[in-house]
Protein backbone atom coordinates (compact mmCIF):
# COMPACT_ATOMS: atom_id res chain seq x y z
CA UNK A 1 0.00 0.00 0.00
CA UNK A 2 1.53 3.46 -0.91
CA UNK A 3 1.28 6.12 2.07
CA UNK A 4 -1.27 9.00 1.17
CA UNK A 5 0.29 11.61 -0.69
CA UNK A 6 0.84 14.47 2.14
CA UNK A 7 -1.54 17.92 1.45
CA UNK A 8 0.36 20.25 -0.18
CA UNK A 9 1.67 23.50 2.08
CA UNK A 10 -1.56 25.55 1.06
CA UNK A 11 -4.65 23.92 0.23
CA UNK A 12 -8.18 25.94 -1.19
CA UNK A 13 -8.95 25.89 2.71
CA UNK A 14 -6.45 28.58 3.15
CA UNK A 15 -7.95 30.54 0.03
CA UNK A 16 -11.30 30.24 1.42
CA UNK A 17 -10.02 31.89 4.97
CA UNK A 18 -8.63 34.92 3.05
CA UNK A 19 -11.44 35.19 1.11
CA UNK A 20 -13.70 34.98 4.20
CA UNK A 21 -11.38 36.96 6.08
CA UNK A 22 -12.13 39.68 3.47
CA UNK A 23 -16.23 39.07 3.24
CA UNK A 24 -16.26 39.43 7.60
CA UNK A 25 -14.58 42.80 7.12
CA UNK A 26 -17.03 43.88 4.82
CA UNK A 27 -20.03 42.47 7.05
CA UNK A 28 -18.24 44.26 10.11
CA UNK A 29 -17.84 47.55 8.37
CA UNK A 30 -21.41 47.65 7.22
CA UNK A 31 -22.46 46.94 10.26
CA UNK A 32 -20.88 50.43 11.95
CA UNK A 33 -22.26 52.55 8.10
CA UNK A 34 -24.79 54.58 9.46
CA UNK A 35 -25.78 56.27 6.03
CA UNK A 36 -26.79 53.35 4.43
CA UNK A 37 -30.44 51.89 4.62
CA UNK A 38 -29.51 48.53 3.61
CA UNK A 39 -26.55 48.25 6.43
CA UNK A 40 -27.82 45.29 8.57
CA UNK A 41 -28.75 43.50 5.52
CA UNK A 42 -25.50 43.85 3.75
CA UNK A 43 -23.97 42.90 6.90
CA UNK A 44 -26.03 39.63 7.16
CA UNK A 45 -25.51 39.15 3.73
CA UNK A 46 -21.64 39.09 3.64
CA UNK A 47 -21.21 37.96 7.15
CA UNK A 48 -23.07 34.55 5.84
CA UNK A 49 -20.49 34.14 3.03
CA UNK A 50 -18.02 34.95 5.55
CA UNK A 51 -19.59 32.08 7.20
CA UNK A 52 -19.80 29.71 4.46
CA UNK A 53 -16.13 30.07 2.94
CA UNK A 54 -14.13 29.99 6.52
CA UNK A 55 -16.45 27.61 8.09
CA UNK A 56 -18.00 25.48 5.34
CA UNK A 57 -15.95 22.47 5.54
CA UNK A 58 -16.54 21.88 9.20
CA UNK A 59 -20.80 22.90 9.40
CA UNK A 60 -22.08 20.03 7.70
CA UNK A 61 -24.29 20.21 4.97
CA UNK A 62 -27.21 20.64 6.73
CA UNK A 63 -25.81 23.93 8.27
CA UNK A 64 -24.25 25.01 4.57
CA UNK A 65 -27.87 24.64 3.42
CA UNK A 66 -29.33 26.62 5.61
CA UNK A 67 -26.53 29.52 4.85
CA UNK A 68 -27.48 29.05 1.56
CA UNK A 69 -31.67 29.71 2.54
CA UNK A 70 -30.31 32.86 4.58
CA UNK A 71 -28.56 34.31 1.67
CA UNK A 72 -31.04 33.76 -0.95
CA UNK A 73 -33.71 35.38 1.53
CA UNK A 74 -31.85 38.12 2.46
CA UNK A 75 -31.46 38.64 -1.00
CA UNK A 76 -34.30 37.64 -2.53
CA UNK A 77 -36.60 39.91 0.01
CA UNK A 78 -34.51 43.19 -0.77
CA UNK A 79 -32.45 43.43 2.31
CA UNK A 80 -29.29 44.47 0.26
CA UNK A 81 -28.42 47.04 -1.28
CA UNK A 82 -25.91 49.76 -2.64
CA UNK A 83 -23.52 51.75 -0.15
CA UNK A 84 -21.90 54.93 0.14
CA UNK A 85 -18.69 54.52 2.21
CA UNK A 86 -16.48 57.47 2.38
CA UNK A 87 -14.63 57.95 -0.66
CA UNK A 88 -12.61 60.96 -2.76
CA UNK A 89 -14.46 63.03 -4.46
CA UNK A 90 -14.53 63.69 -8.55
CA UNK A 91 -12.21 66.66 -8.53
CA UNK A 92 -9.95 65.05 -6.09
CA UNK A 93 -9.47 61.63 -8.18
CA UNK A 94 -8.87 64.47 -10.92
CA UNK A 95 -6.19 65.44 -8.96
CA UNK A 96 -4.67 62.75 -7.98
CA UNK A 97 -4.49 60.83 -11.43
CA UNK A 98 -2.82 64.31 -12.89
CA UNK A 99 -0.35 63.99 -10.36
CA UNK A 100 0.36 60.55 -10.45
CA UNK A 101 -0.25 59.49 -14.19
CA UNK A 102 -0.02 56.44 -16.05
CA UNK A 103 1.72 55.02 -12.85
CA UNK A 104 -1.21 54.19 -11.20
CA UNK A 105 -2.16 51.28 -13.81
CA UNK A 106 0.74 49.85 -12.43
CA UNK A 107 -0.77 48.61 -9.10
CA UNK A 108 -3.33 46.74 -11.18
CA UNK A 109 -0.80 45.52 -13.58
CA UNK A 110 1.31 43.86 -10.94
CA UNK A 111 -1.66 41.40 -10.29
CA UNK A 112 -1.32 39.89 -14.05
CA UNK A 113 2.53 40.00 -13.52
CA UNK A 114 2.47 38.01 -10.21
CA UNK A 115 -0.43 35.53 -12.22
CA UNK A 116 1.95 35.09 -15.17
CA UNK A 117 5.68 34.49 -13.74
CA UNK A 118 4.24 32.66 -11.41
CA UNK A 119 2.70 29.79 -13.39
CA UNK A 120 5.51 30.51 -15.92
CA UNK A 121 7.66 29.88 -12.87
CA UNK A 122 5.74 26.45 -11.56
CA UNK A 123 5.48 25.20 -14.94
CA UNK A 124 9.18 25.11 -16.51
CA UNK A 125 11.58 25.10 -12.73
CA UNK A 126 11.56 22.64 -9.93
CA UNK A 127 9.14 25.32 -8.30
CA UNK A 128 5.93 23.60 -9.45
CA UNK A 129 7.14 20.05 -7.69
CA UNK A 130 7.58 21.50 -3.93
CA UNK A 131 4.26 20.43 -3.28
CA UNK A 132 2.99 24.01 -2.49
CA UNK A 133 -0.35 24.43 -3.86
CA UNK A 134 -3.06 22.22 -4.53
CA UNK A 135 -3.04 20.54 -7.42
CA UNK A 136 -4.66 22.60 -10.88
CA UNK A 137 -5.58 25.41 -9.37
CA UNK A 138 -2.30 27.26 -8.75
CA UNK A 139 -3.60 30.39 -10.65
CA UNK A 140 -5.88 30.97 -7.58
CA UNK A 141 -3.07 31.11 -5.33
CA UNK A 142 -1.10 32.98 -7.73
CA UNK A 143 -3.86 35.25 -7.77
CA UNK A 144 -4.39 36.05 -4.52
CA UNK A 145 -0.49 36.45 -3.79
CA UNK A 146 -0.88 39.04 -6.59
CA UNK A 147 -3.44 41.21 -4.78
CA UNK A 148 -1.39 41.13 -1.65
CA UNK A 149 1.55 42.30 -3.62
CA UNK A 150 -0.31 45.14 -5.09
CA UNK A 151 -2.02 46.24 -1.91
CA UNK A 152 1.06 46.56 -0.46
CA UNK A 153 3.02 48.53 -3.18
CA UNK A 154 -0.52 50.96 -3.02
CA UNK A 155 -0.23 50.83 0.89
CA UNK A 156 3.17 51.93 0.65
CA UNK A 157 3.25 54.06 -2.49
CA UNK A 158 -0.41 55.99 -2.30
CA UNK A 159 -0.67 55.93 1.88
CA UNK A 160 -4.39 55.82 1.90
CA UNK A 161 -5.92 55.42 5.41
CA UNK A 162 -5.56 51.66 6.50
CA UNK A 163 -8.95 50.50 6.02
CA UNK A 164 -9.60 52.33 2.48
CA UNK A 165 -9.13 49.02 0.73
CA UNK A 166 -11.61 47.50 2.42
CA UNK A 167 -13.84 50.43 2.50
CA UNK A 168 -13.34 50.70 -1.12
CA UNK A 169 -13.83 46.86 -2.01
CA UNK A 170 -17.49 47.11 0.22
CA UNK A 171 -18.47 50.03 -1.98
CA UNK A 172 -17.95 47.60 -5.21
CA UNK A 173 -19.43 44.62 -3.56
CA UNK A 174 -22.59 46.16 -2.66
CA UNK A 175 -22.50 47.76 -6.12
CA UNK A 176 -22.40 44.12 -7.59
CA UNK A 177 -24.70 42.90 -4.55
CA UNK A 178 -25.83 38.84 -4.86
CA UNK A 179 -24.72 39.01 -8.51
CA UNK A 180 -21.65 38.10 -6.99
CA UNK A 181 -23.17 34.69 -5.29
CA UNK A 182 -25.28 33.79 -7.64
CA UNK A 183 -23.19 31.63 -9.86
CA UNK A 184 -21.95 29.14 -7.44
CA UNK A 185 -25.94 28.80 -6.23
CA UNK A 186 -26.98 27.91 -9.86
CA UNK A 187 -24.00 25.63 -10.23
CA UNK A 188 -25.42 24.04 -7.06
CA UNK A 189 -28.72 23.85 -8.37
CA UNK A 190 -27.42 21.87 -11.43
CA UNK A 191 -26.49 19.66 -9.09
CA UNK A 192 -29.15 19.05 -7.37
CA UNK A 193 -31.03 18.99 -9.91
CA UNK A 194 -29.06 15.74 -11.32
CA UNK A 195 -29.72 14.12 -7.88
CA UNK A 196 -33.51 14.61 -8.50
CA UNK A 197 -32.80 12.59 -11.87
CA UNK A 198 -33.95 15.89 -14.39
CA UNK A 199 -30.45 15.24 -16.16
CA UNK A 200 -31.80 11.91 -17.21
CA UNK A 201 -34.96 12.99 -18.24
CA UNK A 202 -33.50 15.34 -20.51
CA UNK A 203 -31.61 12.52 -22.51
CA UNK A 204 -35.05 10.01 -22.58
CA UNK A 205 -36.90 13.12 -24.11
CA UNK A 206 -33.85 14.17 -26.54
CA UNK A 207 -33.31 10.83 -27.59
CA UNK A 208 -37.19 9.75 -28.24
CA UNK A 209 -37.39 13.15 -30.10
CA UNK A 210 -34.66 12.40 -32.78
CA UNK A 211 -35.36 10.95 -35.65
CA UNK A 212 -31.92 8.23 -36.61
CA UNK A 213 -29.65 8.77 -39.12
CA UNK A 214 -29.76 12.09 -39.69
CA UNK A 215 -26.45 13.51 -38.49
CA UNK A 216 -26.30 17.50 -39.08
CA UNK A 217 -29.61 17.21 -37.20
CA UNK A 218 -28.33 15.41 -34.29
CA UNK A 219 -24.77 18.17 -34.28
CA UNK A 220 -27.81 20.70 -33.94
CA UNK A 221 -29.14 19.73 -31.40
CA UNK A 222 -26.40 18.88 -29.13
CA UNK A 223 -25.54 22.40 -29.72
CA UNK A 224 -28.91 23.81 -29.11
CA UNK A 225 -29.26 21.31 -26.08
CA UNK A 226 -25.81 23.31 -24.94
CA UNK A 227 -27.00 26.80 -25.67
CA UNK A 228 -30.81 26.30 -24.05
CA UNK A 229 -29.61 24.67 -20.68
CA UNK A 230 -27.02 27.06 -20.23
CA UNK A 231 -29.65 29.77 -20.95
CA UNK A 232 -32.44 28.71 -18.24
CA UNK A 233 -29.63 27.33 -15.77
CA UNK A 234 -27.14 30.12 -16.65
CA UNK A 235 -24.19 28.21 -16.65
CA UNK A 236 -22.59 26.19 -19.32
CA UNK A 237 -20.72 23.83 -17.07
CA UNK A 238 -24.13 22.70 -15.71
CA UNK A 239 -25.43 21.72 -19.04
CA UNK A 240 -22.69 20.04 -20.39
CA UNK A 241 -22.71 16.84 -18.71
CA UNK A 242 -26.00 16.24 -19.44
CA UNK A 243 -25.73 16.73 -22.71
CA UNK A 244 -22.78 14.70 -23.15
CA UNK A 245 -24.16 11.78 -21.69
CA UNK A 246 -27.92 12.71 -23.54
CA UNK A 247 -26.45 12.97 -26.96
CA UNK A 248 -23.12 13.97 -27.54
CA UNK A 249 -21.91 9.91 -26.27
CA UNK A 250 -24.60 7.75 -27.64
CA UNK A 251 -24.99 9.57 -31.15
CA UNK A 252 -22.12 11.40 -32.15
CA UNK A 253 -19.12 9.70 -30.73
CA UNK A 254 -20.42 5.81 -30.69
CA UNK A 255 -22.84 5.74 -33.38
CA UNK A 256 -21.77 8.08 -36.06
CA UNK A 257 -17.67 7.63 -34.68
CA UNK A 258 -17.30 11.79 -34.26
CA UNK A 259 -14.16 12.73 -32.68
CA UNK A 260 -14.65 13.47 -29.41
CA UNK A 261 -11.58 16.16 -28.87
CA UNK A 262 -13.81 18.60 -31.38
CA UNK A 263 -16.97 17.37 -29.92
CA UNK A 264 -16.28 18.26 -26.16
CA UNK A 265 -14.11 21.39 -26.38
CA UNK A 266 -16.22 23.06 -29.73
CA UNK A 267 -19.76 21.87 -28.17
CA UNK A 268 -18.93 23.38 -24.91
CA UNK A 269 -18.12 26.84 -27.10
CA UNK A 270 -21.57 26.65 -28.37
CA UNK A 271 -22.98 26.49 -24.54
CA UNK A 272 -20.87 29.97 -23.94
CA UNK A 273 -23.49 31.22 -26.76
CA UNK A 274 -26.39 30.25 -24.89
CA UNK A 275 -24.29 32.02 -21.37
CA UNK A 276 -23.94 35.46 -23.34
CA UNK A 277 -27.92 35.60 -24.37
CA UNK A 278 -29.06 34.56 -20.41
CA UNK A 279 -28.91 37.39 -17.57
CA UNK A 280 -29.19 34.38 -15.42
CA UNK A 281 -25.24 33.93 -15.82
CA UNK A 282 -24.79 36.99 -13.45
CA UNK A 283 -21.08 37.12 -13.08
CA UNK A 284 -20.88 38.29 -16.80
CA UNK A 285 -24.29 39.89 -18.10
CA UNK A 286 -25.78 41.28 -14.68
CA UNK A 287 -22.28 42.39 -12.83
CA UNK A 288 -21.91 44.83 -15.17
CA UNK A 289 -25.36 46.37 -15.70
CA UNK A 290 -24.65 47.21 -11.57
CA UNK A 291 -21.02 48.29 -11.84
CA UNK A 292 -21.85 50.62 -15.19
CA UNK A 293 -25.19 51.60 -13.50
CA UNK A 294 -27.21 50.94 -16.69
CA UNK A 295 -30.82 51.42 -16.62
CA UNK A 296 -31.88 48.44 -18.70
CA UNK A 297 -30.72 45.19 -16.46
CA UNK A 298 -30.61 43.23 -20.21
CA UNK A 299 -28.58 45.83 -21.65
CA UNK A 300 -25.52 43.72 -21.81
CA UNK A 301 -27.62 40.43 -23.00
CA UNK A 302 -28.69 42.95 -25.46
CA UNK A 303 -25.71 44.09 -26.73
CA UNK A 304 -24.51 40.18 -27.11
CA UNK A 305 -27.72 39.06 -29.23
CA UNK A 306 -26.17 39.70 -32.53
CA UNK A 307 -22.26 38.21 -31.54
CA UNK A 308 -24.02 35.33 -29.96
CA UNK A 309 -26.32 34.14 -32.85
CA UNK A 310 -23.63 34.04 -35.63
CA UNK A 311 -20.92 32.10 -33.39
CA UNK A 312 -23.58 29.66 -32.47
CA UNK A 313 -23.89 28.92 -36.11
CA UNK A 314 -19.94 28.72 -36.68
CA UNK A 315 -19.70 26.32 -33.78
CA UNK A 316 -22.36 23.64 -35.11
CA UNK A 317 -20.53 24.33 -38.67
CA UNK A 318 -17.40 23.72 -36.86
CA UNK A 319 -18.18 20.60 -35.14
CA UNK A 320 -20.18 19.08 -38.70
CA UNK A 321 -17.36 19.48 -40.62
CA UNK A 322 -14.17 19.19 -38.05
CA UNK A 323 -15.35 16.41 -36.25
CA UNK A 324 -16.60 13.31 -38.57
CA UNK A 325 -13.27 13.89 -41.09
CA UNK A 326 -12.48 10.63 -41.05
CA UNK B 1 -46.13 10.16 -15.95
CA UNK B 2 -45.93 10.79 -12.71
CA UNK B 3 -41.91 10.35 -12.92
CA UNK B 4 -41.30 13.38 -15.39
CA UNK B 5 -42.84 15.70 -11.90
CA UNK B 6 -38.74 16.94 -11.16
CA UNK B 7 -38.99 19.16 -14.78
CA UNK B 8 -41.06 20.94 -12.55
CA UNK B 9 -38.20 22.68 -11.68
CA UNK B 10 -37.22 23.67 -15.28
CA UNK B 11 -40.87 25.01 -15.37
CA UNK B 12 -40.17 27.57 -12.51
CA UNK B 13 -37.20 28.60 -13.66
CA UNK B 14 -38.38 29.79 -16.65
CA UNK B 15 -41.65 30.97 -14.89
CA UNK B 16 -39.84 33.07 -13.08
CA UNK B 17 -37.50 33.97 -16.05
CA UNK B 18 -40.61 35.26 -17.74
CA UNK B 19 -41.56 37.32 -14.56
CA UNK B 20 -38.19 38.82 -14.01
CA UNK B 21 -38.49 37.72 -10.26
CA UNK B 22 -35.23 37.89 -8.22
CA UNK B 23 -32.89 34.86 -9.86
CA UNK B 24 -32.15 33.81 -6.38
CA UNK B 25 -35.36 32.62 -4.87
CA UNK B 26 -36.07 31.36 -8.70
CA UNK B 27 -33.80 29.07 -8.38
CA UNK B 28 -34.19 28.15 -4.76
CA UNK B 29 -37.98 27.16 -5.66
CA UNK B 30 -36.65 24.90 -8.53
CA UNK B 31 -34.15 23.28 -6.41
CA UNK B 32 -37.02 22.67 -3.38
CA UNK B 33 -39.71 21.56 -6.14
CA UNK B 34 -37.38 19.28 -8.30
CA UNK B 35 -35.76 17.46 -4.87
CA UNK B 36 -39.26 17.04 -3.39
CA UNK B 37 -40.93 15.79 -6.45
CA UNK B 38 -37.23 13.63 -7.28
CA UNK B 39 -38.07 12.43 -3.85
CA UNK B 40 -35.98 13.78 -1.78
CA UNK B 41 -37.44 14.79 2.14
CA UNK B 42 -36.94 18.32 2.60
CA UNK B 43 -33.85 18.22 5.12
CA UNK B 44 -32.41 16.18 2.38
CA UNK B 45 -32.73 18.61 -0.20
CA UNK B 46 -31.62 21.76 1.71
CA UNK B 47 -28.68 19.41 2.59
CA UNK B 48 -27.61 18.64 -0.62
CA UNK B 49 -28.19 22.07 -1.82
CA UNK B 50 -26.02 22.98 1.07
CA UNK B 51 -23.33 20.46 0.13
CA UNK B 52 -23.06 21.44 -3.48
CA UNK B 53 -22.58 25.03 -2.79
CA UNK B 54 -20.24 24.63 -0.15
CA UNK B 55 -18.29 22.39 -3.12
CA UNK B 56 -18.14 25.13 -5.81
CA UNK B 57 -16.68 28.17 -3.02
CA UNK B 58 -13.87 28.61 -5.17
CA UNK B 59 -15.68 30.90 -7.39
CA UNK B 60 -16.16 33.28 -4.68
CA UNK B 61 -12.27 33.52 -4.23
CA UNK B 62 -11.95 36.02 -7.84
CA UNK B 63 -13.45 38.48 -6.10
CA UNK B 64 -10.23 39.06 -3.64
CA UNK B 65 -9.71 41.31 -6.39
CA UNK B 66 -12.27 43.80 -5.32
CA UNK B 67 -10.21 45.81 -2.59
CA UNK B 68 -7.04 46.58 -5.17
CA UNK B 69 -9.21 47.94 -7.92
CA UNK B 70 -11.07 50.18 -5.72
CA UNK B 71 -8.51 51.32 -3.82
CA UNK B 72 -6.73 52.55 -7.53
CA UNK B 73 -10.25 53.72 -8.32
CA UNK B 74 -10.22 56.15 -4.85
CA UNK B 75 -6.95 57.76 -6.45
CA UNK B 76 -8.49 58.32 -9.90
CA UNK B 77 -7.65 55.27 -12.26
CA UNK B 78 -11.08 55.70 -14.16
CA UNK B 79 -9.91 59.94 -14.22
CA UNK B 80 -6.71 58.99 -15.61
CA UNK B 81 -8.03 55.93 -18.09
CA UNK B 82 -10.04 58.75 -19.37
CA UNK B 83 -6.62 61.22 -19.68
CA UNK B 84 -5.33 58.58 -22.11
CA UNK B 85 -7.82 58.38 -24.47
CA UNK B 86 -8.37 61.59 -24.41
CA UNK B 87 -4.88 62.11 -25.69
CA UNK B 88 -4.90 59.86 -29.15
CA UNK B 89 -6.44 61.72 -32.03
CA UNK B 90 -7.82 59.02 -34.14
CA UNK B 91 -9.56 56.50 -31.45
CA UNK B 92 -12.54 55.62 -32.01
CA UNK B 93 -15.27 53.40 -29.72
CA UNK B 94 -15.08 50.22 -32.16
CA UNK B 95 -11.38 50.46 -32.49
CA UNK B 96 -10.64 50.73 -29.33
CA UNK B 97 -12.86 47.50 -28.54
CA UNK B 98 -11.63 45.92 -30.77
CA UNK B 99 -8.15 46.36 -29.29
CA UNK B 100 -9.54 45.36 -25.89
CA UNK B 101 -10.93 42.44 -27.50
CA UNK B 102 -7.83 40.64 -28.86
CA UNK B 103 -6.11 41.29 -25.37
CA UNK B 104 -8.66 39.98 -23.42
CA UNK B 105 -8.36 36.76 -26.37
CA UNK B 106 -5.00 36.70 -25.75
CA UNK B 107 -4.32 37.17 -21.92
CA UNK B 108 -7.44 34.68 -21.59
CA UNK B 109 -5.50 32.28 -23.82
CA UNK B 110 -2.50 32.46 -21.91
CA UNK B 111 -4.36 31.84 -18.14
CA UNK B 112 -4.56 35.54 -17.33
CA UNK B 113 -8.62 35.43 -17.56
CA UNK B 114 -9.16 36.48 -13.55
CA UNK B 115 -6.81 39.70 -14.29
CA UNK B 116 -9.24 41.43 -16.36
CA UNK B 117 -13.24 41.56 -16.58
CA UNK B 118 -15.84 43.86 -15.73
CA UNK B 119 -14.39 44.80 -11.77
CA UNK B 120 -10.95 44.84 -12.81
CA UNK B 121 -11.13 46.16 -16.75
CA UNK B 122 -13.98 47.47 -17.81
CA UNK B 123 -15.81 49.68 -15.16
CA UNK B 124 -12.37 51.48 -14.06
CA UNK B 125 -10.53 51.42 -17.39
CA UNK B 126 -12.35 50.53 -20.17
CA UNK B 127 -15.73 51.76 -20.19
CA UNK B 128 -14.77 55.34 -19.22
CA UNK B 129 -12.17 55.17 -22.37
CA UNK B 130 -14.78 53.87 -24.57
CA UNK B 131 -16.81 56.97 -23.32
CA UNK B 132 -14.43 59.56 -24.11
CA UNK B 133 -13.58 58.17 -27.40
CA UNK B 134 -17.52 58.31 -28.67
CA UNK B 135 -17.43 62.11 -26.56
CA UNK B 136 -14.11 63.23 -29.02
CA UNK B 137 -15.52 62.01 -32.22
CA UNK B 138 -19.29 62.93 -31.49
CA UNK B 139 -19.51 65.52 -29.03
CA UNK B 140 -21.61 65.37 -25.84
CA UNK B 141 -23.58 62.25 -25.38
CA UNK B 142 -27.27 61.13 -25.36
CA UNK B 143 -28.18 58.73 -21.83
CA UNK B 144 -29.19 56.08 -24.92
CA UNK B 145 -25.90 56.35 -26.44
CA UNK B 146 -23.93 56.15 -23.06
CA UNK B 147 -26.21 52.92 -22.50
CA UNK B 148 -24.70 51.42 -25.66
CA UNK B 149 -21.57 52.15 -25.17
CA UNK B 150 -21.02 51.15 -21.82
CA UNK B 151 -23.26 47.90 -22.80
CA UNK B 152 -21.05 47.36 -25.74
CA UNK B 153 -17.56 47.32 -23.78
CA UNK B 154 -18.92 44.94 -21.31
CA UNK B 155 -20.06 42.80 -24.03
CA UNK B 156 -16.40 42.52 -25.41
CA UNK B 157 -15.20 41.93 -22.17
CA UNK B 158 -17.46 38.50 -22.00
CA UNK B 159 -16.76 37.90 -26.25
CA UNK B 160 -13.73 38.07 -25.15
CA UNK B 161 -12.93 35.62 -22.16
CA UNK B 162 -15.52 33.49 -23.29
CA UNK B 163 -13.88 32.64 -27.11
CA UNK B 164 -9.76 32.95 -25.37
CA UNK B 165 -9.76 31.25 -21.85
CA UNK B 166 -10.21 27.41 -23.49
CA UNK B 167 -7.19 27.90 -25.46
CA UNK B 168 -5.59 27.74 -22.08
CA UNK B 169 -5.49 24.25 -21.54
CA UNK B 170 -5.88 24.54 -17.03
CA UNK B 171 -8.88 25.96 -17.12
CA UNK B 172 -12.07 25.10 -15.57
CA UNK B 173 -14.43 24.48 -18.72
CA UNK B 174 -11.49 22.06 -19.71
CA UNK B 175 -11.40 20.23 -16.74
CA UNK B 176 -15.44 20.04 -16.61
CA UNK B 177 -15.24 18.16 -19.99
CA UNK B 178 -12.53 16.30 -19.64
CA UNK B 179 -14.44 14.75 -16.25
CA UNK B 180 -17.57 14.08 -18.57
CA UNK B 181 -16.00 12.20 -21.05
CA UNK B 182 -14.09 10.40 -18.84
CA UNK B 183 -16.98 8.96 -17.11
CA UNK B 184 -17.71 7.29 -20.54
CA UNK B 185 -14.56 6.01 -20.33
CA UNK B 186 -13.23 8.50 -23.44
CA UNK B 187 -9.76 9.69 -22.04
CA UNK B 188 -8.57 12.79 -23.62
CA UNK B 189 -5.63 15.19 -22.59
CA UNK B 190 -6.79 18.86 -21.68
CA UNK B 191 -4.17 20.09 -24.63
CA UNK B 192 -6.42 18.36 -27.00
CA UNK B 193 -9.50 19.49 -26.04
CA UNK B 194 -7.94 23.37 -25.67
CA UNK B 195 -6.24 23.16 -29.08
CA UNK B 196 -9.85 22.69 -30.77
CA UNK B 197 -10.99 25.78 -28.93
CA UNK B 198 -8.71 27.80 -31.45
CA UNK B 199 -11.31 27.97 -34.85
CA UNK B 200 -13.98 29.31 -32.42
CA UNK B 201 -11.62 31.79 -30.93
CA UNK B 202 -10.76 33.45 -34.36
CA UNK B 203 -14.28 33.32 -35.83
CA UNK B 204 -15.37 35.27 -32.63
CA UNK B 205 -12.68 37.76 -32.85
CA UNK B 206 -13.64 38.38 -36.78
CA UNK B 207 -17.05 38.11 -36.29
CA UNK B 208 -17.22 40.67 -33.23
CA UNK B 209 -14.64 43.40 -34.55
CA UNK B 210 -17.24 43.24 -37.60
CA UNK B 211 -19.69 44.42 -35.13
CA UNK B 212 -17.79 47.02 -33.66
CA UNK B 213 -16.76 48.75 -37.04
CA UNK B 214 -20.64 48.61 -37.75
CA UNK B 215 -20.91 49.76 -34.31
CA UNK B 216 -18.58 52.86 -35.13
CA UNK B 217 -20.75 53.46 -38.26
CA UNK B 218 -24.07 53.18 -36.16
CA UNK B 219 -22.54 55.82 -33.76
CA UNK B 220 -21.29 58.84 -36.77
CA UNK B 221 -24.95 58.20 -38.43
CA UNK B 222 -26.73 58.82 -34.23
CA UNK B 223 -24.75 62.20 -34.02
CA UNK B 224 -25.03 63.20 -37.71
CA UNK B 225 -29.00 62.98 -36.74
Amino acid sequence: MTPPPTPPLLTLEHLYWLVGAMFAAFALLSLFDRTSKKAWGNAAFWGLMAASLIGGSYFGDFVNGLIVLGLVGLAGLGFTGRSQPKTTSRAERKAFADLRGNWLFMPALIVPLVVLVGTLAFYLTPFGEMNLFTPRRETYFFLAAGVLVALLVAQVWLRPPLLAPLQEGRRLIDAIGWAAVLPQLLLAMGKVFDKAGVSGLIQEGTLAMLPPGNLFLAVLVFALGMAMFTIITGNAFAAFPVMASAIAIPLLINTYHGDPAVIGAIGMLAGFCGTLMTPLAANFNIVPVRLLELQDPNAVVKAQFATALPMFAVNVALIYFLAFRA
Amino acid sequence: MSHYLPLLGILILLLGFALKLNPMLVATAAVLASGLLGGMGLQQVISEFGKAFNENRIIAVVWIILPVIALLERYGLQERAKGLIANLKNATVGKLLVVYLLYRQLTAAIGLQNTAGHAQTVNPIVAPMALVAAEKQHGALEPPTVEKVKAMAAATDNVGLFFGEDIFFAIGSIVVIQQALAAHQIELSPVQLSLWAIPTAVAAFIIHSTRLVLFDRQLRKAAAR
